[in-house]
C-alpha cells in the first residue's frame, strides 16, 4: 500500500462534499501558477478530489452513452440508476497503480500488476447491472484484483465475499477496502474454484476472469434465483458477457451478451 | 574495362579478401535472427515476433546507408572497421536482447495506451544494433575489396545457409537464451579469423579489450532468465501460491514447461457442460512457449468416464460406439483419454513434438495412470496431415480436439499462421482415412460472433462437395456450449437414429444444436442464448444456395482456407475495420482481428523504415555528388528491389510447398532455406568469374532465363513428385526436396553478386546503397510473400517472383555502363 502523502484517503462523503474554489490570489496569472505549482506539488486534497470527482462524472457519462449504443444487445437503453449512481461515487482512482492515475477515469482497462487488471468501468457498470442486486443480497466475487468490483458491488449489496488467487494483490486489496471504509466486505486468498463453502449459498457470483470452464462448485453455491456473471476474453479485451440464471427448480439458463453494438452481417438490424 | 575500373577506383584494400570472416558473421546474424523469433515467440505471441525482426533487420540496411555516407573516412582504416564490427556484433547480439526483454512491452494495451508504442521503438531501436554491426562488416568488406564481391557475396549467403543449420542443431541442445552465448560466441570466432585473414599484427591491448567486451555477453545467457509477458499463460499459472515448475524442455519446436500446483491444481475442461457434477480430476499444466496449456490428466481408466462425457467433444462417441479412433495433435493426452473413456477399442494419437510425448508417456506416464502404455492406445510421433496422407488403416473416428498447428507458429520459421490442418484439402484427407460410417469431429474454442465454427462448416462443406457429395449438409452437425464448439462430419449421411442421440446428447449437457441435416429454426439457440441464433443462420446459408452473398455480406472472412492459401485464422476483413476499431473503446475490442493487422503494420513499418533509412540519405548523397552520377537512379533502385522482392518470394514459396511435402514444418524451413542460401552461394562464386568478363549484362540473361524455367519446371513437378514420394522416408524425401532447389538456387545466386559487380565497377560509391536496397527489399519481401499468399496463393507469389527476376534483367545496371561506353 503504497500512498502519496499529499493525498489522504478520501471517505466516501468527502468526494460527494462540494467542489471548494481555489483561492484566488488576485490576478489571474499568478493565481494560476500557484494553482500549478500546488498541483505538481500534490498539495491540495480538495483540488484533487474535485479533478477526480470531474473526471467520474465524465466517465459515467461515458458509460451512459455506450449503454444507450449498446441498448439493443444488453435490452435496455439504461443501466438501473443504483449502479449508475454507484459508478459516480466509487474512488476508482484509489484502485488504480499510483503512476496510472491520471487515466483512472477513462473508459479502459488498466494493468495494476501481477499480470492483472482493473476492468473498463463500462464493463463493470454493465456486470454490476445484469446481476440485479437487492440490498439485502449476499455476493460471491471470484478474483478480488483491485477491489474495485467488489467496493461497487458493496455499495448496493450486504454482504460481499471476494476470494483472490493471487497473494499480494489479495492483501494489498484487503487493505485499501478496509482504509476505504468498506467493512461489508469480506476477502480472503486462496482457490477460488470451491467458492465460499461457509458463506453459501449467494444470490450473486461473479467471476471476474473465465477460465475454461463454470466450476461446479460455483454453480452449487448459487441459491435458486440467483445470477452468475463471466467476462469471456483476454484481460483487455471482454468478448461476451455470461449470464448464468438458476431458476426456483435449479436449472440453468445462460445468456451470451456481446457488450457491443455490432451485428456480423452487413445489413442486419 | 570493368576489371581495369574496378582495380584502379580508390579500394585501398590489398591481399586475400575475409571470407571466412564474411561467412561466420553473416551465419551468426542469421541465426541470430531465427533465434530472435523463438525467444519473442516466448516472451511475446508470435506475430509479434515477427514484427520486432522485420524491423530489426533493417539495421542491416541502415548499415549501407552509413557505410554509403562514411565511406570516404572509412576506407583508409578498413580493415580496423570490418574487425571493429565483428568484435561488437556478439556484445550486441547478447546485450541489446538482455535490455530488449525488460521493455515490458503489452501488445493487447495498444489501443489503450500510447505508451506501448514508445516501448514498441526501443525495442526496435535495440534490435536493430546487432544487425547493424554484421551488416557494417559484410557491407565494408564488399566494398573494400571488390574484386570479389561476388565470391564474398557468396561466402555471405553459404555462411547464412550454415548459420540456419547450425542454430537448429544448436536449439535441439541448448535452450533458446543460451544460445544467444553461442552466437556471442561466432561472433568472436568470426573475429578471431578474421586478424589471422587478414594478417593483423596482433597487439595485445585490443585484443584483450575485445576479449573482455565478449566475456558477459557469452556469460549473461547461462545466468539469466527469460522474461516472460505477464499476460501469458505460464506466467499467470506461475503467479498463483504453490506453483512449482517439474520441467523445463526445449527443441526448435517449442519450449515446453510443466507446472505442478498442489494447493490449486491445474482445472482445464474447455466447455464443460454447467449439468456436470465435478470438474476434472488433478491436472498438471503443459505449455508450449509460455502460451496454449495442454493438461496432463491424472484419470484413472478404472474410476470412470470423469468429465469427459460432459464436453461438446464428445458427442460422436454418443452417436456411434467408434471401434477405432485416431486424435491428431494429442498434446498432453486428454482426447486419448476420452476415447478411452467413452469406449473406444483402439487409439492412434498423433504428436509432432516427440519432447511432448515423451514427457506424457515416460516422465509424466505414472500420473497420467500409463496412458500411452495402455494396450489400446498407439502413440505415433509425426506431422498430422503426413500421417494422414500415408496411413492406409480405416477409422471409425477421427478427432482435433482444440489443435492448432503448434509446430509451424513455435518453429518461428513459418510466416504467420500458417496451418495445414484445416484446409479443404486437409479434410478430403482426413474423410478419406474413415471408415464408410466413420466421423470427423473438429472442436474450437467459440468466439462471438462466430468464426472459427461457421469456416469449418465451410471447409468441410468444400471438402465433401469436392469428394462428390451434392448435398453435403445431409453429412453435418454443428454444435455449441459457451466455451467450445464441435463440427462433426460424417462420410455417409446421418441417420435418423443418430439424429435422435445428437438431440438426446445436447439436451442433457445444455450444449446448443447449430446445425444438422433436420434441424428446425425454433431448436437453435435455447440453451446460451445469443441475440440472434447466429452460428445457425450461419450454417443454413453456408450451406444452402445463399452462400456466395452470405460470405460477401458476413463481416469477417470465412472463405475455406486451401493448401495454396494455408491460413485458416485469417478472418480480417477489411471493411470491418473500421466499425471494429471505432468501437474498440465500447466493448468491441474483440471485434479486431489482430494477426492480420500486426502484418499490415510489419508491411508499413518496413516500408516507411526503408525510407527513412535508405532513401533519405541516399537523395542527400546524390546532392552531394551530382557530377558521378552516371547510372540511373531510378533503375538501380528498381534492379536491386526486385531482386531482394524476388529471391525471398521464391524460398516462402518453396518453404510453404516443402511443408506440405516433407510434413514437418521445421525440417522443411530448414532444408529449403540452407538449401537455398548455399546453393545461390555456390552460384555466385561462379559469378566471381563471369563478372570480369565482358558479358556480364548477357549472363544476367540467362540467370534469369535459367530462374524462369527451373521455377516453372519445379511448380509443374511438385504434384507428381510429391505423390510419387508422399510415402518414402524423410531422407528420400529431403533428396528430392534439395534436387528440385540446388539448380534455381545456383541461378537466383547470380543476379545480385553480377549486378553489385556493376555498380562496383562504374560507381563504387553507389555500392553499400544498392547493398542497403537489396537489404531493405528482403524484410519486405517476407511480410509482403505473406499478405499476398492469403489473398491470392503461392503460386502467385511464385509468377510473381519470376517477373521481377524478369524486371531485374531489363533494369540490370550493366545497360547503362554499354550506352555510356561510346560517348566517352
Amino acid at each position: 500500500m503504497s500512498d502519496p502523502a499529499g493525498s489522504p484517503a478520501l471517505p466516501q462523503s468527502s468526494v460527494r462534499q462540494p467542489a471548494l474554489p481555489p483561492r484566488s490570489c488576485g490576478t489571474l496569472p499568478a493565481g494560476t501558477v500557484i494553482l500549478i505549482m500546488a498541483l505538481l506539488l500534490g498539495l491540495t486534497p480538495s483540488t484533487h478530489a474535485d479533478r477526480y470527482a470531474t473526471q467520474r462524472t465524465g466517465m459515467v457519462q461515458l458509460i451512459r452513452q455506450d449503454v444507450i449504443d449498446t441498448s439493443r444487445y444488453i435490452g435496455k437503453e439504461r443501466l438501473d440508476p443504483a449502479v449508475m449512481s454507484v459508478m459516480g461515487r466509487v474512488p476508482r482512482h484509489e484502485f488504480v497503480p499510483e503512476p496510472k492515475r491520471a487515466r483512472a477515469y477513462a473508459n479502459q482497462p488498466l494493468a495494476i500488476g501481477h499480470g492483472q487488471t482493473i476492468s473498463q468501468p463500462y464493463i463493470v457498470a454493465l456486470m454490476t447491472d445484469l446481476l440485479e442486486l437487492n440490498s439485502t443480497d449476499q455476493v460471491l466475487e471470484v478474483g478480488t484484483g483491485s477491489g474495485y468490483q467488489a467496493a461497487v458491488l458493496a455499495e448496493l449489496t450486504r454482504t460481499v465475499y471476494t476470494i483472490e488467487i493471487i497473494e499480494p494483490l489479495g492483501r494489498a486489496a484487503t487493505a485499501r477496502l478496509a482504509r476505504l471504509g468498506y467493512a461489508n466486505i469480506h476477502g480472503r486468498v486462496g482457490d477460488g474454484y470451491y467458492g465460499w463453502k461457509e458463506q453459501a449459498p449467494f444470490d450473486a457470483i461473479i467471476v471476474t476472469a473465465a477460465a475454461s470452464h463454470v466450476p461446479p462448485p460455483l454453480l452449487k453455491q448459487l441459491r435458486p434465483g440467483g445470477r452468475m456473471i463471466i467476462p469471456v476474453g483476454s484481460r483487455f479485451m471482454v468478448q461476451d458477457l455470461l449470464l448464468i440464471e438458476k431458476s426456483p427448480a435449479g436449472e440453468f439458463a445462460v445468456r451470451q451478451i456481446l457488450p457491443v453494438r455490432f451485428v456480423p452481417l452487413t445489413g442486419e438490424h | 574495362m570493368a576489371t581495369v575500373a574496378a582495380r584502379t577506383a580508390g579500394g585501398p584494400a590489398t591481399g586475400r579478401a575475409p571470407f571466412v570472416s564474411v561467412a561466420l558473421v553473416s551465419g551468426a546474424a542469421l541465426a541470430y535472427e531465427l533465434l530472435l523469433l523463438r525467444l519473442f515467440s516466448i516472451i511475446q505471441w508470435h506475430h509479434f515476433a515477427y514484427m520486432v525482426i522485420s524491423l530489426a533487420l533493417i539495421g542491416l540496411g541502415a548499415s549501407g546507408t552509413f557505410l554509403a555516407l562514411m565511406r570516404e573516412r572509412l576506407l583508409p582504416r578498413i580493415s580496423q572497421v570490418f574487425v571493429s564490427c565483428l568484435a561488437l556484433f556478439g556484445p550486441a547480439a547478447a546485450g541489446c536482447y538482455a535490455l530488449a526483454q525488460q521493455v515490458g512491452f503489452n501488445t493487447e494495451e495498444i489501443f489503450w495506451d500510447p505508451g506501448q508504442l514508445l516501448r514498441l521503438v526501443i525495442i526496435y531501436l535495440l534490435l536493430a544494433v546487432p544487425f547493424f554491426f554484421a551488416g557494417c562488416a559484410i557491407g565494408i568488406a564488399l566494398m573494400g575489396w571488390r574484386e570479389s564481391i561476388p565470391r564474398l557475396y557468396g561466402a555471405d549467403l553459404a555462411g547464412a545457409g550454415i548459420g540456419s543449420i547450425a542454430l537448429m542443431t544448436a536449439l535441439t541442445v541448448v535452450f533458446p537464451l543460451q544460445a544467444l552465448s553461442l552466437i556471442a560466441l561466432a561472433g568472436s570466432l568470426a573475429l578471431l579469423v578474421a586478424v589471422w585473414e587478414l594478417r593483423l599484427r596482433w597487439r595485445i591491448s585490443p585484443a584483450l579489450i575485445f576479449a573482455l567486451m565478449a566475456l558477459p555477453a557469452l556469460a549473461w545467457p547461462w545466468r539469466a532468465d527469460l522474461v516472460v509477458s505477464p499476460y501469458k499463460p505460464l506466467s499467470q499459472a506461475l503467479r498463483i501460491a504453490g506453483a512449482t515448475v517439474l520441467e523445463q524442455r526445449s527443441s526448435p519446436l517449442g519450449l515446453l514447461t510443466v507446472v505442478s500446483n498442489e494447493r490449486v491444481p491445474l482445472r482445464h475442461a474447455p466447455g464443460l457442460s454447467l449439468q456436470a457434477p465435478a470438474g476434472p480430476p488433478p491436472q498438471l499444466g503443459l505449455y508450449v512457449d509460455a502460451g496454449a496449456v495442454s493438461p496432463i490428466t491424472a484419470w484413472d481408466p478404472t474410476a470412470g468416464t470423469a468429465h469427459f462425457g460432459q464436453l461438446t467433444s464428445a458427442l460422436p462417441y454418443y452417436l456411434v460406439q467408434p471401434g477405432r479412433v485416431l486424435v491428431l495433435g494429442a498434446g498432453g493426452g486428454g482426447a486419448v483419454q476420452q476415447a478411452l473413456a467413452l469406449g473406444a477399442e483402439r487409439v492412434d494419437a498423433v504428436e509432432l513434438n516427440s519432447q511432448v510425448s515423451a514427457l506424457v508417456r515416460d516422465q509424466f506416464g505414472a500420473f497420467a495412470h500409463g496412458l500411452f502404455q495402455n494396450p489400446r492406445v498407439r502413440l505415433h510421433t509425426a506431422d498430422a496431415r503426413g500421417f494422414v496422407s500415408t496411413d492406409r488403416a480405416a477409422y471409425d473416428l477421427i478427432q482435433l480436439d482444440l489443435v492448432d498447428a503448434l509446430g509451424s507458429s513455435a518453429a518461428g520459421l513459418n510466416a504467420l499462421g500458417e496451418s495445414y490442418l484445416f484446409t479443404v484439402e486437409a479434410m478430403e484427407d482426413y474423410l478419406a482415412r474413415l471408415s464408410p460410417g466413420g466421423m470427423l469431429a473438429t472442436t474450437r474454442w467459440v468466439r462471438v460472433p462466430p468464426r472459427d465454427a461457421l469456416k469449418l462448416l465451410a471447409t468441410a462443406a468444400e471438402a465433401l462437395r469436392m469428394l462428390g457429395s451434392s448435398d453435403p449438409g445431409k453429412h453435418i452437425v454443428l454444435i455449441r456450449g459457451w466455451a467450445t464448439s464441435t463440427l462433426l462430419v460424417k462420410k455417409t449421411v446421418l441417420t435418423d437414429q443418430e439424429l435422435r442421440s445428437l438431440r438426446r446428447f445436447c439436451a442433457r449437457r445444455g450444449f446448443d444444436l447449430a446445425y444438422d441435416p433436420s434441424i428446425r429454426a425454433e431448436e437453435a439457440n435455447r440453451h446460451n442464448v445469443l441475440r440472434r441464433p447466429w452460428f445457425h443462420d450461419g450454417a443454413v446459408a453456408l450451406l444452402g444456395n445463399e452462400r456466395q452473398g452470405f460470405l460477401a455480406r458476413y463481416k469477417f472472412n470465412l472463405t475455406p482456407a486451401t493448401d495454396d492459401r494455408p491460413y485458416f485464422g485469417h478472418f480480417f476483413k477489411f471493411k470491418t475495420l473500421p466499425e471494429a476499431l471505432s468501437l474498440r473503446g465500447r466493448g468491441g475490442a474483440a471485434l479486431v482481428e489482430w494477426g492480420y493487422l500486426v502484418l499490415v503494420a510489419t508491411l508499413l513499418q518496413a516500408l516507411v523504415g526503408s525510407a527513412l533509412l535508405v532513401l533519405l540519405p541516399l537523395t542527400l548523397l546524390q546532392r552531394a555528388r551530382p557530377a558521378q552520377a552516371t547510372l540511373s537512379t531510378l533503375r538501380l533502385v528498381t534492379c536491386f528491389a526486385a531482386i531482394g522482392l524476388a529471391f525471398l518470394f521464391i524460398e516462402m514459396a518453396f518453404i510453404q510447398r516443402f511443408t506440405l511435402f516433407l510434413h514437418h514444418p521445421l525440417y522443411a524451413a530448414v532444408a529449403v532455406l540452407s538449401a537455398f542460401l548455399i546453393f545461390a552461394g555456390l552460384g555466385s562464386l561462379l559469378a566471381n568469374r563471369l563478372a570480369i568478363q565482358r558479358r556480364a549484362r548477357a549472363w544476367m540473361g540467362f540467370a534469369v532465363i535459367g530462374i524462369s524455367l527451373l521455377a516453372s519446371i519445379d511448380l509443374a513437378l511438385f504434384g507428381t513428385l510429391f505423390e510419387l514420394f508422399a510415402g518414402h522416408v524423410l531422407w528420400a524425401k529431403l533428396g528430392i526436396a534439395i534436387i528440385l532447389v540446388a539448380p534455381l538456387a545456383f541461378c537466383m545466386g547470380l543476379p545480385l553478386p553480377l549486378a553489385l559487380a556493376q555498380v562496383a565497377s562504374s560507381q563504387p560509391a553507389l555500392l553499400p546503397w544498392a547493398w542497403a536496397i537489396n537489404g531493405c527489399a528482403s524484410v519486405v519481401s517476407a511480410v509482403l510473400a505473406v499478405m499476398l499468399a492469403i489473398q491470392f496463393g503461392f503460386t502467385l507469389v511464385l509468377i510473381l517472383a519470376v517477373l521481377l527476376y524478369a524486371l531485374a534483367g531489363l533494369t540490370f545496371p550493366g545497360n547503362a555502363l554499354q550506352a555510356e561506353d561510346p560517348l566517352t
